[in-house]
């Protein structure tokens, strides 16, 4: 069939063939973007969820303290230079995977921690700070999770980096690990603390 | 594959995500019926934040119960639907419609299979136009190529 | 001792397909007999090796030997042994395994059954197979060894995840399977065409047997896959648009517009370079569904990091098997002669027609399935792409897709006469707007789109119908001789008129559970009654029971219709504790009318229970529909005309019984 096609021989087939050539480029062209696309997609997390609160202003909220701490955590408390605000809870298995760091950040003096704990049985948070230790300088009881659901909170632990004007800068969804402490978290503190 | 794959995930995200219990679902519905049929309406548009693509009408899932709860609130406390969604997308962004909103980021979304349709509508326009035009100055007689290929054919076939 | 052998034989079947994928495409090229015959021999052996391979693991899993990693991480020994053979599959490596070893089956198929093919073909479409095969092999050889051992063995594996644990999900996979690999064979001639730089009728004529046997599997696969979600999530859908549930959509809608499109490459000798393409997209399709379920570019969980060299692997695959093909195509494709005369009028038009839309429709769901993943890497946003948004691209094109349905097999081959079809279609027509015209007076304040839906329904089954009647001249009134022809139809015919009518049905389906579903979220004490439907449904209480690798929350209620009782119905929410995991099971009353839909939730402490309540009309024509369509193609595999190899009728004969066959008439003859 092939040869038949090139017997032709006229001018307008062949431009025919030449067109032709041009529709069955499409394809393959159409197959190398989206290759780009998928191998640019093997390095990006698709569940993680860009916050929209980067750059504005930190939520309004007064959380009372748990049992026997002294202080809560409110939008007024926001005044350092830089200060995180942690959310963690006592059901959260991955919020033992950075407690240590935090730990670390807190007997450096690094920056004031402040944690957000989010739906937890005040109770079982204060035997879980007694057990691996309070890295927190306030903690507020979101017992419904309300505050939590404003700050855009769907998966624990999530850190909010928040400047001196309760603005937030960054933030850490899931937990920190040495690599991002290193890498990311200590250079923009140090940046911000400057 | 799909839905044993969707299911390992299903699985692999109750385990890591470090969710709370199961939610109990002891919702109550609004008293007012037209109320709760909106509030209904509404739960089937957002996404469950920590599911694959389930709306959070239809998760088990802590977070959506919280987000069922606060639907019913909004509406109860006289929100419109606009106002509801704009409570959710200023705290989760466009991520947390499953119905993507048509702006410059989705115009490709919304406008592509129209466009794929009408650029092969007319592709197959011309080709016909083309074949007919050619037919029309008498192409339908075989070449000698065409005809031998032909009998090849019967031979082979037949 | 069994893992070694099975990863013993997974290295040998590797070398055999090496040979497999060089020899007989050397041997086609220099036209060497000796050569060329290496392939079906090759193709058996792969086979049988990876067939030993996958017996041996499915040996580890029987006898819970956890100290193979695969069987310890899936499996468990307190499991019902149904779920410890399903377990071989219900994973990463163990799937990938029954994957190629479907893959192999079918190159064995090809050796066998395509003994009549040139052996030119036959050897570089085996070929071909063989390249695709040495992929898969190293793929699961080099990331994926489903044979690794532990050491020191557990004493007790992790359990497989309770969702999988159930009886459709269990043949859920190999029916999907027996889909996506399918395709491979119509992929492979597709591009052994290409090489050999020949389409022609035979060739279509040898690629539509197995389109049609990986089409009806891939059907078979993705209903009982909607089928399992409808009874076990227990929510009541049965379809999210789920990245994963289009990763097979996808392939189905090209492969259907492939099916389509096939004969008219057989019948009309055009639209070569098209099916071709087709060909090749269904099956890239069924590997980007691979690499995008595999390489957690769609679905990956935070915290969860699929292997990143697996999802490197699968793409380069990709780019060497679909990336290669598509640039083959590229330079072959424009000197493939279309045929002759194409009139938009006509049976050919209307299959173009039916692949524009469909492909359209294929389109729009890749679109739609990797638009997020788009977003994210050029504006770094998140935008979720959901379910409302696939059914307002899909209504418009699935209905004049379904209105063109009813008239393209009345219309004749080259030059069809509409105005003719839509008079013998009036009738058809008129039921059509009455049964409109009712929706629109008794539905259209529930939902407007089921008026659309039934008049759709009414005007495709009833065309179905009518098409059938006419061939067999039912309304000339002679029994005796529509009798003859009835019988004489090629089953061919027979079998697009069912699959054509399964669409109704399932349309059906969709409409009539979507416009008409209730549904109740309440709380019940025992002794409460509530009302869904025309059914009484009294809560008579629930009680914690035994499972044998759970325990779950059985709940109970006694329905009656007008006093009378209809039946009992046990939801339950089972716990599982290997691993640690809540799934409901839904109790459903299934008539042909309605589902009665029951699910029992956590108690409230004090006697009351969350349940929730559907009722769903007709539900079960969805899945009765697809059934319609698996068996319109299963009856349409069985017409002689579609084995491979048969013997072609002569045209005289042919042109003589129905106008169907007139396929080596039109190789070009024109009219």
């Amino acid at each position: 069939m092939t040869d038949s096609a090139e017997q032709g021989g006229e001018t307008p087939s062949r431009r025919r063939t030449r067109t032709g050539l041009l529709f069955a480029l499409i394809p393959v062209a159409a197959f190398v973007v989206i290759g780009v696309f998928l191998f640019r997609g093997l390095s990006l997390d698709p569940s993680e969820i860009y916050s929209v609160l980067i750059d504005k202003p930190a939520p309004a909220f007064d959380l009372a303290p748990l049992p026997g701490k002294e202080h809560g955590l409110a939008t007024s408390d926001l005044t350092q230079p830089v200060q995180l605000v942690n959310v963690f809870a006592s059901w959260c298995v991955a919020c033992r995977v950075e407690h240590p760091l935090l730990m670390e950040l807190k007997r450096n003096g690094t920056v004031p921690i402040y944690g957000l704990n989010y739906k937890d049985q005040p109770q079982a948070a204060l035997n879980w700070l007694r057990n691996f230790g309070d890295p927190y300088d306030r903690i507020g009881s979101d017992l419904n999770g309300r505050v939590g659901i404003d700050f855009g909170v769907y998966g624990v632990p999530e850190t909010f980096i928040v400047n001196g004007e309760g603005i937030i800068v960054r933030k850490i969804t899931g937990p920190i690990t040495p690599q991002i402490l290193q890498k990311e978290l200590l250079p923009l503190i140090a940046e911000m603390q400057k | 594959m799909s839905r044993s794959a969707l299911a390992t995930l299903i699985g692999a995200a109750l385990l890591i995500l470090s969710l709370p219990a199961f939610a109990i679902f002891t919702e109550k519905p609004l008293a007012d019926p037209e109320q709760e049929a909106r509030a209904q309406h509404l739960m089937r548009e957002f996404r469950c934040l920590v599911c694959q693509n389930q709306a959070i009408s239809e998760s088990h899932a802590d977070l959506a119960g919280d987000m069922r709860a606060i639907v019913r609130e909004r509406i109860a406390a006289g929100d419109d639907n606009d106002a509801v969604r704009q409570y959710f997308i200023d705290r989760y962004g466009d991520w947390v419609l499953l119905d993507p909103p048509l702006n410059r980021k989705t115009i490709l979304l919304w406008a592509g299979g129209g466009v794929i349709l009408l650029v092969g509508a007319g592709l197959i326009f011309i080709r016909m136009r083309r074949s007919t035009r050619s037919g029309a100055l008498g192409q339908t007689a075989l070449s000698e190529a065409e005809k031998a290929e032909l009998e090849r054919l019967m031979r082979e076939q037949g | 001792m069994a893992p070694e052998l099975g990863q013993y034989a997974l290295v040998l079947a590797i070398l055999v397909a090496v040979v497999q994928a060089i020899v007989p495409q050397i041997g086609a090229y220099r036209r060497d007999a000796a050569w060329m015959g290496v392939a079906p021999v090759a193709a058996r052996a792969q086979f049988l090796l990876v067939l030993f391979a996958f017996g041996c693991l499915m040996t580890s899993f029987i006898a819970s030997d956890f100290s193979v990693v695969n069987v310890f991480e899936n499996s468990h020994s307190l499991k019902p042994m149904i779920y410890k053979i399903s377990g071989v599959w219900g994973n990463h490596e163990g799937s990938l395994l029954l994957w190629i070893l479907i893959l192999t089956l079918f190159g064995a198929a090809v050796a066998q059954f395509g003994q009549n093919l040139p052996p030119t073909l036959q050897a570089r479409v085996l070929s071909v197979q063989a390249m695709i095969g040495v992929g898969f092999l190293a793929f699961i050889l080099f990331t994926s060894n489903p044979f690794a051992r532990l050491d020191p063995a557990p004493f007790e594996g992790a359990g497989l995840n309770p969702l999988l644990q159930d009886p459709a999900l269990a043949i859920h996979p190999p029916f999907l399977y027996l889909g996506y690999v399918g395709l491979s064979v119509a992929f492979s001639f597709a591009v052994a065409a290409l090489i050999e730089g020949r389409v022609d009728p035979a060739w279509a004529r040898w690629v539509r047997p197995w389109t049609l046997a990986a089409w009806c599997c891939l059907t078979a696969g993705i209903a009982l896959g909607s089928y399992w979600a409808y009874y076990e999530l227990g929510w009541g859908g049965w379809w999210f648009w789920d990245p994963v549930e289009n990763a097979s959509f996808m392939p189905w809608l090209a492969a259907t517009a492939l099916l389509h499109s096939s004969i008219v490459v057989e019948k009309r000798d055009a639209l070569k370079s098209w099916t071709v393409l087709l060909a090749i997209l269904a099956f890239s399709l069924s590997l980007l569904g691979t690499f995008l379920v595999r390489s957690g570019v769609l679905n990956s969980v935070h915290a969860f990091a699929s292997d990143p060299a697996r999802g490197v692997f699968i793409l380069a695959f990709l780019v060497f098997v679909v990336g290669g093909s598509l640039t083959l195509y590229a330079i072959r494709a424009p000197s493939l002669k279309g045929g002759g005369l194409f009139r938009p009028i006509s049976r050919e038009g209307t299959l173009v027609l039916n692949n524009l839309l469909l492909s359209t429709a294929c389109f729009t769901v890749l679109l739609g399935t990797l638009y997020p993943l788009f977003l994210d890497a050029v504006a770094e946003e998140k935008v979720s792409v959901g379910p409302p948004y696939f059914n307002a691209v899909f209504v418009p094109l699935m209905t004049p897709l379904i209105a063109a349905l009813a008239i393209g097999p009345m219309l004749a081959w080259k030059r069809g006469d509409l105005a003719g079809v839509m008079g013998r279609l009036k009738f058809v027509a008129a039921i059509a707007v009455l049964v409109g015209l009712g929706m629109a007076w008794y539905a259209w304040n529930v939902m407007p789109l089921a008026v659309l839906g039934f008049a759709l329904v009414a005007w495709l089954s009833l065309g179905v119908f009518r098409e059938w009647a006419e061939r067999v001249r039912l309304f000339r009134w002679d029994i005796a001789d529509s009798w003859r022809r009835a019988t004489g139809l090629p089953r061919a015919s027979y079998g697009m008129s069912v699959a054509h009518l399964g669409v109704a049905l399932t349309v059906f389906g969709i409409t009539a559970s979507e416009a008409w579903q209730e549904e109740k979220q309440v709380f019940m004490r025992p002794g409460d009654v509530q009302t869904v439907s025309d059914f009484e449904l009294t809560f008579v209480g629930a009680e914690r029971l035994p499972g044998p690798n759970y325990s779950s929350l059985a709940g109970t209620f006694a329905v009656t219709r007008n006093g009378q009782p209809v039946t009992i119905l046990q939801p339950e929410a089972r716990t599982f504790t290997n691993p640690p995991m809540e799934t409901t099971e839904a109790a459903i009353r299934t008539t042909l009318a309605g589902d009665l839909y029951t699910v029992v939730g956590e108690g409230d402490g004090q006697g009351g229970y969350a349940v929730r309540l559907y009722y769903k009309p007709m539900v079960i024509w969805i899945w009765l529909g697809t059934l319609a369509m698996m068996i319109g193609g299963m009856i349409s595999l069985s017409d002689r005309r579609h084995r491979i190899g048969a013997p072609a009728r002569k045209p005289a004969e042919a042109a003589d019984t129905d106008r169907d066959s007139g396929a080596l008439a039109a190789a070009g003859a024109g009219d």
